[in-house]
């Protein structure tokens, strides 16, 4: 029977993880590579890599270390942070990623998802979408949240998937940071509507959360940063508990 | 062991990732996509994440289906790679090698691509030394072949089909031994000191 995913997902800058929250004060905590490398031996069903450097060695920089990922770490990674051409999904999966994420990229120019898809296949693209409820309406963000745009979350979902993404990554960012548990009715909708598989994103503080995020919310995978970095959750404990509730997850 | 590994290169993504797994057990292998290089080969690595007939069509071009088909050491296909030893594929329509008498087909239920871990049942054959069922592994694929003759495990996702196949010297996984963790390294060591 096919498990349900636990990702941890890392933030990189400058070719180091950091931990901080919403990307300030941020602290750096060690070596990618060590790092997933301690999340696979726990159990991990994947990583992400979201590398959030902002200069202009970041290509070079990135692409040696998802190289020295590539060949160190034995389950499927995910690449996120750089993508704004063909020529850099080009250049990760050159350099050995299993998949790579696009966000603010693909709202600026969605035509890049129908190229990534065609040149490389849907399994490489995940296509990553912020989102905030305001006013009723679930508005996509992009640049990390900072900027609203005019997609509404679900039509641009549905378009993303049309366009040829293979997976969907949805944070809300309503329960981004908060602990309180992720947007079970959001991502049951989108999990429903969408015949693509869908990771939870934000929310998570306690192992119901997940729990939650799998039954209410229907999700495929449940992505998670700060409970796995600062040891609030353990990766083993979390998938006993979500097998003595009868979820079906690798031990 | 002396004998040289080659990595078949085609136009297909990620034949990295088996070379590295191969290097993270000490095994250096050649990736080329030479005839005579592939022909002297001691064992030959067949991987791919790719489309069907775009791939078959390059295949042909570069001579590679008469060579494949006519390997007489052992020979491991991967995902595309075990799709591409059948006789036929529903992706674009295409004929493949014909070392397994079977066809691919398309999933036709559930969420495309079956992505993620699933788990192996009624492992059988020299690839499952120390493997046993219920272990899982790493699948990324929206094409599967049904269980046949020549299946020496299942997994299930909506219809039960082929996690791996035996013929002779053609050995072939579904799922991606190089990216299923431990257990994916038991299997692709047992390939390559068959």
């Amino acid at each position: 029977m096919l498990a349900k995913r636990i990702i941890p997902c890392l933030d990189v800058l400058n070719g180091k993880v950091v931990k901080g929250v919403n990307f300030i004060n941020l602290k750096e905590v060690g070596d990618p590579v060590e790092h997933g490398a301690f999340y696979s031996e726990q159990g991990a069903d994947e990583l992400v890599y979201l590398d959030i450097t902002a200069t202009h060695e970041k290509r070079k920089l990135l692409s040696a270390l998802v190289q020295r990922i590539a060949g160190n770490i034995n389950i499927p990674f995910t690449v996120g942070g750089g993508v704004n051409q063909i020529q850099d999904a080009d250049a990760l999966l050159s350099a050995g990623a299993d998949k790579i994420s696009v966000n603010s990229a693909a709202v600026m120019n969605p035509p890049l998802i129908d190229q990534i898809a065609r040149s490389f296949g849907s399994q490489f693209l995940v296509v990553a979408i912020d989102a905030k409820n305001v006013n009723g309406k679930w508005v996509v963000h992009r640049n990390g949240g900072r900027i609203a745009t005019d997609r509404e979350l679900f039509e641009w979902a549905s378009e993303v998937w049309m366009r040829g993404a293979g997976e969907i990554l949805f944070t809300s960012m309503d329960h981004d940071g908060v602990k309180t548990g992720y947007a079970c009715k959001e991502l049951a909708m989108l999990s429903e509507a969408l015949p693509i598989p869908v990771i939870a994103s934000g929310g998570a503080g306690a192992p119901e959360h997940f729990l939650d995020a799998f039954t209410l919310g229907k999700a495929d995978a449940a992505l998670a940063a700060s409970v796995f970095h600062y040891k609030e959750i353990t990766i083993p404990e979390l998938k006993k508990y979500l097998q003595q509730n009868k979820v079906s997850v690798r031990i | 062991m002396n004998e040289k590994i080659v990595i078949i290169r085609y136009n297909a993504g990620n034949i990295k990732s088996v070379d590295f797994a191969l290097r993270r057990f000490g095994v250096k292998a050649e990736i080329s996509d030479d005839p005579e290089m592939i022909r002297m080969a001691g064992k030959v690595i067949f991987p791919g994440v790719g489309e069907a007939s775009g791939t078959m069509e390059y295949l042909r071009q570069k001579g590679l289906d008469i060579v494949i088909k006519q390997l007489k050491q052992p020979v491991l296909g991967i995902c595309l790679g075990m799709q591409l030893m059948c006789s036929y594929s529903e992706e674009g329509a295409t004929d493949c090698l014909g070392i397994f008498d079977t066809e691919v087909l398309r999933f036709r239920e559930g969420k495309i691509p079956h992505m993620g871990w699933n788990t192996l049942e009624g492992v059988k054959g020299d690839l499952y030394e120390k493997i046993k069922d219920g272990t899982y592994v790493y699948y990324v694929h929206s094409f599967y072949v049904p269980v046949n003759p020549d299946s020496t495990a299942s997994s299930a996702y909506g219809p039960v089909f082929s996690a791996s196949m035996q013929r002779d010297n053609f050995y072939a996984t579904q799922y991606h031994p190089e990216r299923s963790g431990s257990y994916g390294e038991i299997i692709l060591k047992n390939f390559v000191y068959l």
